[in-house]
C-alpha cells in the first residue's frame, strides 16, 4: 500500500513537472523564433532607412568607385516583370481554378491539373529559370525581360489556381443555381456571378502569388539577367531589385553594400504591404456576404 | 401571358435511385397549381424538371417529353432558352450578394446582354411593384445590397428578379418554406395576383397554403402522381385512398 | 433551333385572349412584354458560347500541365549529353572540374543533404514548439498577431534573407557560435578549423529560420485538425495539459506533423539564393560542417551563366534536373501525408 502510495505521489510530480517543462519549452521555441524575425526587420529597417533617399528612387546604379546613385532602373524593371508575369500568371490561374471548381469536380483530368499543380509550386525556383532559360533564352540566344516575366508569371500559376478554386467552391450553389433558373448563358453565369461573388478571396490569392514572386532572385539570374542601365524594353536583358540586391550583397563595395540594404527595405515593405493587406482582407471577412 | 404545360411520360432518376416514375400531367396556363406530398415525394423534382434544372446536376437524367405550347422543351429548345421562358423561385431566398436591390432585378436582363438603361428603369420598377417589394425599396434601390434585406423581402426580391425576364410559367419550389407568417402571407397574396399574368406551379408541403393559392393541385407520392384535379375536390372528396390519408394526416 | 420557335410562338396579346381585365400593377408602360421576351428569345441558345468557353478554361488548365510536361522533357533532353557519357556514375562520382571535363556531382548532393539536415535539426523541434504553443497554450488574443508573424516570416525573399545572413549571421556565427561549437563538440570531427564562418553550417542555420513558418504553419494546420473530442476523451482522464497535448493531439496528427517536415525539406533542398551566398561554394566534401561546401541549387546559379561548353551545360542542367525530381517526390510524400490527417478520416491511433 505505501509503496504504491509513494510511486503514484512521485508519478504525480514528475506528471507536473513535465507539463511545466513542455509548457517552456514551447514558450521558449516561440521567442527563439520570433527573435530572429525581430532582428531581422529592426535590422533591415536601421540599415535600409539610413541609407534610403531620394536618389534611390530616382538614379541608376553609378560606376564602381563613385558614391551615389539608385536603383531606379531596377525598381521600374521589377514593376515591369511582375507586370509581364501577372498578365501571364493570372488569366491562365484563374481560368484553371475556374476549371477546377466549375467543371472539372472530381474527374480525371482535375486531379491530375491538381496534382501537377502541386508539382509545379514545389519546383525549384532555379530550376524554374534554367528551364525559362533553355525554353526562351536559348532559342533567342539573348537574354530578356520577357523571359524573366515568363519565369515569374509560371511560378505565380499554382497558387492563384489553387486559391481560385477554393473560393469559387465557396460560393454557394444557391446563387450560381439563381443564375442559371434565369436563363443565363453558363459562361455569364460563371464569370459576371461565381467569379464576382468570390472576387475577394481570388484578388487575395493574386496578391499572395505577387507576394511571393516579387522577391524571387533565381528565377531571374539567367533570364532577366540584370543591366547596369536603364531599359524598358521587353526584348533586352533588365535590372530587377532581387537580382541587384544579391550582386551587391556579394560586392567588396560599402556603398554597393548600403544600396542593397536600402533595395532589401523596399522588397519588404512592398511584401508586408501586399500579405497585410491580404490577412486584412481574409480576416474581414468579405465572403460573408456570399453565405 | 402565360402558356400550359403538357407533360408525358416523364421519368427521373438521380444516380441510380428513380425520383420520378411515368409523370403524366397537364398544367393549365393562367392557373396557379399545387404540388403536395411528403418531403421525398418527387415533387421538388418535378419542377425541376420542368425548367431542365434537374440536369444540372451530374448524375441527374430525365426521359419523356414536356411541352409548352407547340414545343418540347427537351428536344426543341436548350436548356438557356426554356429557363428564360420558365422562371424559378426558389426554396431559400437567393439574391446575389455582391448586387444591389437594382442590379438584382435587372441581372437577368443584363446577364442576357440587355443594356437600355431607360427600359431596364421601367421593368425594374413594374417587377418590384409586381412583387409587392417596391414600396419597401424604393429609396435605396442601388444603396443597398440584395443581401441586405429581411429574409421575406429577399424571397420577393427574387420573385421580381425572375418576374423582371417576363417568363411565361413560374415555378415556385416551396417560396415560403423558409419565411415567417407574415412574409408567407404576402407571398401568397402575390402568387394570387400574378396567376392572371403567368402560368404558376408552386410546390408545398402546406396544405392549406395549397388549398388558398391554387386552382388544381397534384399529390406526389414515391415519386409517381397519385391524384391531380380541382383543388376543392382534392381537399374535400379526394378519389384516391392515399389523397385522403395524407390529407387528413394519417399519413407517416 | 431559334426560328423553330419563332415560327410556333406568336408573341403578343393575340396569342391568347387574356381572362383578366386588370393586370396588378396597371397597363405596362412603354415597352410591353413581349418586347422583352422577343429580346430574349433572339439571344439564341448559348451553346456555341458556352462551349467554347468551357473549352478555354480547359486549355488554361492543360497548360498547367504542359507546363510541368515541358520543363521536364527540356531538362531531359538538354542534359542527354552527360547521361549518356556519366550515366548514373554522375551522381557518385566527386571530381568536379569542369575545365578537364570531369563532372561529379557527389559534392551539391553531399552539400544539399547536410545543409537540409542541419535545418530540419534546428527548425523541427522550434517548429513544433511553435506550433504547439499557438494552438493549444497562448492566449487568443496573441493568437492572431503570432501566426502573422510566422507567415511574415515565409513572405521575406530569399535574398534577403541571404544578405542578412552575409552581414549579420556569418559574423555572429564566426565570432559567437562556431568558438563554442568547436570546444564542446570538437572532438567529433564535425566542429573543426577552419572557421570562416561562412559554410554548410551557416546555409544550415539560414535554412532552418527559412523552413520553419513553412513546417510550424501546416504543423498548425494538422493540429486543429485534430477533432476536439479526442483533446477532451484525454482531459476526461485525468490528464495534465501537455499530457492532453501528446496523446490527445500530437499524436493523432503525427502522419500530419511527418508530412509538414518533409514539405519543409522539400523547401530547404530547392532553395538557392540564401544558401548560395553563405554556403562557401567549394565542391569538397569535408567532415566539419564548419568548412565551406556546395549544394545542387548553388551550383548553378553560379555556375551556369559561365558554362561555356555544351558537356557543362548539359551537367548542370542534369542537376537541375535531379533536384526537380528530387522535389516532385518530396512534395508527393508530403502532401499525401498531409491530407491523410487533414481530409481524410481521423487520424488512426496505432
Amino acid at each position: 500500500m505505501t509503496s504504491q502510495y509513494k510511486t503514484s505521489k512521485g508519478n504525480r510530480m514528475w506528471r507536473a513537472a513535465s507539463n511545466h517543462l513542455a509548457t517552456g519549452l514551447a514558450i521558449l521555441s516561440t521567442i527563439l523564433v520570433i527573435t530572429p524575425l525581430v532582428v531581422i526587420f529592426i535590422y533591415l529597417l536601421y540599415k535600409g532607412a539610413s541609407s534610403l533617399n531620394f536618389a534611390f528612387f530616382t538614379k541608376i546604379p553609378r560606376p564602381v568607385g563613385e558614391t551615389g546613385g539608385g536603383m531606379a532602373n531596377a525598381i521600374v524593371g521589377s514593376g515591369l516583370l511582375l507586370l509581364v508575369g501577372s498578365a501571364l500568371g493570372v488569366p491562365i490561374g484563374i481560368a484553371a481554378g475556374i476549371f477546377l471548381a466549375e467543371f472539372g469536380r472530381g474527374g480525371k483530368l482535375a486531379n491530375l491539373v491538381r496534382f501537377t499543380a502541386d508539382v509545379l509550386n514545389g519546383v525549384p525556383s532555379i530550376v524554374m529559370g534554367i528551364s525559362v532559360y533553355s525554353l526562351i533564352v536559348l532559342p533567342q540566344k539573348h537574354f530578356s525581360a520577357f523571359a524573366g516575366g515568363v519565369a515569374l508569371g509560371i511560378m505565380m500559376i499554382p497558387t492563384i489556381t489553387r486559391t481560385t478554386e477554393e473560393m469559387l467552391l465557396m460560393v454557394p450553389h444557391a446563387i450560381r443555381e439563381a443564375a442559371l433558373g434565369l436563363g443565363v448563358p453558363n459562361w455569364r453565369s460563371v464569370l459576371s456571378i461565381t467569379l464576382r461573388t468570390a472576387s475577394p478571396g481570388v484578388i487575395t490569392g493574386c496578391m499572395l502569388a505577387f507576394a511571393r514572386v516579387a522577391g524571387e532572385t533565381a528565377p531571374l539570374l539567367f533570364t532577366a539577367f540584370g543591366n547596369q542601365f536603364w531599359s524598358v524594353n521587353l526584348n533586352q536583358p533588365i535590372a530587377a531589385l532581387p537580382l541587384q540586391i544579391y550582386v551587391y550583397a556579394l560586392s567588396p563595395y560599402e556603398e554597393w553594400h548600403r544600396l542593397a540594404w536600402a533595395g532589401a527595405l523596399v522588397l519588404i515593405v512592398l511584401i508586408v504591404v501586399s500579405v497585410s493587406l491580404v490577412r486584412f482582407v481574409t480576416t474581414r471577412g468579405v465572403l460573408k456576404g456570399a453565405s | 401571358m402565360g402558356v400550359g404545360l403538357q407533360v408525358t411520360n416523364l421519368n427521373a432518376w438521380y444516380g441510380t435511385n428513380h425520383a420520378l416514375l411515368d409523370i403524366n400531367l397537364p398544367i393549365p396556363a393562367n392557373e396557379a397549381t399545387a404540388l403536395i406530398g411528403p418531403s421525398g415525394c418527387g415533387k421538388s423534382t418535378f419542377v425541376r424538371c420542368l425548367n431542365r434544372m434537374h440536369e444540372t446536376n451530374p448524375i441527374a437524367r430525365v426521359t419523356g417529353s414536356v411541352r409548352m405550347g407547340d414545343i418540347d422543351i427537351y428536344n426543341d429548345v436548350s436548356p438557356v432558352e426554356v429557363r428564360r421562358r420558365v422562371g424559378m423561385v426558389f426554396q431559400r431566398p437567393n439574391p446575389f450578394p455582391t448586387m444591389s436591390i437594382y442590379d438584382n432585378v435587372a441581372s437577368g436582363l443584363r446577364l442576357n446582354g440587355f443594356s437600355n438603361r431607360r427600359i431596364l428603369d421601367e421593368i425594374v420598377e413594374r417587377s418590384l411593384k409586381n412583387a409587392a417589394l417596391w414600396d419597401e425599396v424604393k429609396n435605396d434601390l442601388k444603396k443597398k445590397s440584395g443581401a441586405s434585406l429581411s429574409g421575406g423581402q429577399q424571397q420577393r426580391l427574387c420573385i421580381a428578379r425572375a418576374l423582371a425576364v417576363d417568363p411565361e410559367v413560374l415555378l415556385m419550389d416551396e417560396p415560403a418554406s423558409a419565411l415567417d407568417p407574415v412574409s408567407t402571407a404576402k407571398i401568397e397574396d402575390l402568387i394570387f395576383q400574378l396567376k392572371s399574368q403567368y402560368t404558376i406551379v408552386i410546390v408545398t408541403h402546406n396544405m392549406q397554403q395549397a388549398a388558398r393559392v391554387a386552382e388544381r393541385t397534384g399529390f406526389f407520392l414515391n415519386g409517381r402522381l397519385v391524384e391531380f384535379d380541382a383543388t376543392h375536390k382534392i381537399f374535400t372528396n379526394p378519389g384516391d385512398k392515399r389523397t385522403e390519408d395524407y390529407i387528413t394526416g394519417r399519413f407517416g | 433551333m431559334n426560328f423553330k420557335i419563332q415560327d410556333v410562338r406568336v408573341p403578343g396579346p393575340s396569342e391568347t385572349p387574356s381572362p383578366v381585365s386588370d393586370p396588378p400593377s396597371g397597363p405596362h408602360p412603354g415597352e410591353g412584354p413581349s418586347a422583352i421576351r422577343k429580346f430574349l428569345l433572339s439571344r439564341g441558345s448559348s451553346a456555341f458560347a458556352d462551349r467554347g468557353f468551357r473549352w478555354l478554361m480547359v486549355l488554361c488548365a492543360l497548360t498547367i500541365f504542359g507546363i510541368v510536361a515541358l520543363i521536364a522533357t527540356e531538362l531531359t533532353l538538354r542534359s542527354q549529353l552527360t547521361i549518356s557519357k556519366f550515366g548514373i556514375k554522375f551522381f557518385f562520382g566527386s571530381a568536379w572540374d569542369p575545365v578537364n571535363g570531369k563532372f561529379g556531382a557527389l559534392p551539391f548532393i553531399y552539400g544539399t543533404l547536410v545543409s537540409s539536415l542541419i535545418a530540419l535539426v534546428i527548425a523541427v523541434p522550434l517548429a513544433v514548439g511553435v506550433a504547439v504553443f499557438i494552438t493549444e497554450m497562448c492566449p487568443r488574443k496573441l493568437r492572431g498577431p503570432l501566426s502573422f508573424f510566422t507567415e511574415l516570416l515565409a513572405a521575406i525573399p530569399s535574398v534577403v534573407y541571404g544578405l542578412w545572413a552575409v552581414f549579420v549571421l556569418v559574423p555572429l556565427l564566426r565570432e559567437h557560435v562556431n568558438p563554442v561549437l568547436m570546444k564542446l563538440l570538437g572532438w567529433t570531427g564535425f566542429f573543426s578549423e577552419p572557421n570562416f564562418g561562412i559554410g554548410m553550417f551557416a546555409a544550415g542555420v539560414i535554412l532552418s529560420i527559412m523552413i520553419l513558418p513553412v513546417i510550424s504553419s501546416l504543423t498548425r494546420e494538422v493540429m486543429t485538425a485534430v477533432p476536439h473530442s479526442q483533446r477532451e476523451a484525454v482531459l476526461a482522464l485525468g490528464a495534465t495539459r501537455w499530457e492532453m497535448i501528446r496523446m490527445g493531439v500530437l499524436r493523432n496528427a503525427r502522419i500530419g506533423i511527418v508530412g509538414s517536415i518533409i514539405l519543409g525539406l522539400g523547401r530547404a533542398l530547392g532553395e538557392t539564393m540564401a544558401v548560395t551566398m553563405v554556403i562557401g561554394n567549394r565542391p569538397e566534401i569535408v567532415k566539419s560542417l564548419l568548412a565551406p561546401g556546395y549544394s545542387m541549387a548553388s551550383v548553378i546559379a553560379n555556375e551556369f551563366s559561365e558554362a561555356s561548353d555544351d558537356l557543362y551545360l548539359s551537367a548542370l542542367i542534369e542537376i537541375g534536373l535531379a533536384l526537380f525530381i528530387v522535389t516532385i517526390i518530396v512534395n508527393a510524400l508530403a502532401q499525401l501525408l498531409v491530407w491523410v490527417v487533414t481530409r481524410g478520416a481521423p487520424a488512426r491511433v496505432n
